[in-house]
């Protein structure tokens, strides 16, 4: 190393300044070069990596869930549809739907007719659905951490009724018929 | 008889092939046999020289070494499977079905892979209590302890992609939960949630993402990090004994020293 070389240990300070006039010599300067030109290739390859990761068009089902026509449930009825992941509920004041995926690692939850509630089989979650004074989809016991979020339901031009999975709305809010 | 095989053996070790593969000579002196390890690609990973102690059962229960036996078979096994198996929505459960039902031998190799899995992370847990119970993770051998981490981690990511490949119901949920998990992590969950499985949901993407990452990126990575724990077992003096404690070498420093040196 040529600067190692300058620094003599007879008169260390005398060439100090000298080596600061030097310093920026044609060795540093392509090391300070070839470090400069890696790091922005590492930068620009984690970027790339990450875009090349992140697929840009997904081939997954649709939101919108086609339910059929709205005489097809009965008053006081609870409906899973296991492939969507949704119930579909008609209650007093009108029609619901609930998300069926669990809000804690994402199972299927299930319609217990004989309990009246929504139960998860992973973890235990347990949810209301017709208790007097509790929102349908609120949490009973277990380990979820959010209510079953309520999803966007609509009539299409034919009657039937559409479920919107990617878009939630305010609970208590019914569809009516 | 015995002796015209060993005679026979002996030629066949001093002919100019077998001498041009290895080089370290004929003999049986210490010399010899120690260069014979020494250069060896892969032999001169580990010491040259071993404690008998230590290759008793009783020093190791040799947990590090079937850890390794067990991944052995598993490449072995997993390299099978996979001229049967495709990584595929439609076809991956049929091809699982084929392979325990139609294929020749399929069902043994796909219950050896399963099996010998299963040990494996169970003989990666023995062995780093083993390691931890006996003191074995300490200086000089912290970062062999480290590099041993890595490969419980490399052992379990490879249990968890492989778990998925199977297609089933028990797999879809099972994965489906285990990334939910990941999209726990604070601030980027979602993100890895998202990278992880190439899409929002367990689908044909995290099926195939999962397959590269258990046939080709872990094994690769687990090959590497084993390599490097067994070099730095020899880098680190070997495997561990009581003797080679900081605390009883400073003793016997102490001893010899007032014995006026060795």
């Amino acid at each position: 190393m040529p600067e190692e070389k300058k620094i003599t240990p007879a008169e260390p300070g005398k060439d100090k300044d000298k080596d600061k006039d030097k310093e920026f010599d044609r060795r540093a300067f392509f090391v300070k070069m070839g470090l400069g030109s890696l790091s922005i290739a590492a930068v620009g390859t984690t970027a790339f990596s990450y875009q090349f990761l992140s697929p840009n068009v997904l081939y997954e089902p649709s939101p919108v869930v086609n339910a059929g026509k709205p005489e097809n449930y009965a008053v006081d009825s609870v409906t899973l549809d296991v492939n969507s992941g949704i119930y579909l509920i008609r209650a007093q004041e009108g029609f619901f739907s609930l998300s069926a995926v669990c809000t804690h690692l994402g199972c299927m939850t299930a319609w217990k007719p004989e309990l009246g509630i929504i139960a998860c089989p992973c973890h235990g979650s347990k949810f209301y659905v017709f208790e007097a004074n509790k929102v349908p989809g609120a949490k009973i016991e277990g380990p979820a951490p959010r209510p079953l979020p309520w999803l966007d339901v609509s009539l299409s031009d034919e009657g039937d009724l559409m479920v919107d999975r990617s878009k939630q709305v305010e609970p208590m809010t019914f569809k009516k018929v | 008889m015995a002796k015209t095989i060993t005679n026979y053996f002996d030629e066949l070790r001093g002919t100019r092939v077998w001498r041009s593969v290895f080089r370290s000579g004929t003999g049986s002196s210490t010399l010899h046999r120690a260069l014979a390890v020494q250069q060896n690609v892969f032999l001169h990973l580990f010491s040259t020289k071993v404690r008998t102690r230590m290759l008793s059962f009783s020093a190791t229960w040799y947990l590090g070494t079937l850890t390794f036996g067990t991944f052995l078979i598993l490449v072995a096994t997993g390299i099978p499977l996979m001229f049967y198996y495709h990584p595929s929505v439609p076809q991956a459960y049929a091809d699982t079905k084929d392979l325990q039902f139609v294929v020749s031998s399929g069902l043994f190799l796909r219950n050896l892979h399963r099996w010998s899995a299963h040990a494996m992370v169970f003989l990666v847990f023995a062995h780093m209590f083993k390691v931890f119970y006996r003191g074995a993770y300490r200086a000089p051998r912290e970062f062999n302890w480290v590099i041993g981490v890595v490969l419980l981690l490399i052992t379990l990511f490879l249990s968890y992609t492989g778990y998925l490949l199977p297609w089933d119901q028990l797999a879809f949920w099972a994965i489906t939960v285990g990334s939910n998990i990941a999209s726990a992590v604070p601030v980027m969950g979602d993100k890895i949630h998202f990278l992880m499985l190439g899409g929002n949901m367990v689908n044909a993407n995290a099926l195939l993402r999962f397959y590269v990452l258990h046939c080709m990126i872990l094994p690769l990575v687990a090959i590497l990090f084993v390599a490097v724990h067994f070099w730095r077992i020899r880098k680190d003096g070997g495997l561990y004994t009581h003797q080679s404690e900081p605390r009883t070498l400073a003793a016997q420093a102490v001893s010899t020293a007032g014995k006026g040196g060795q």
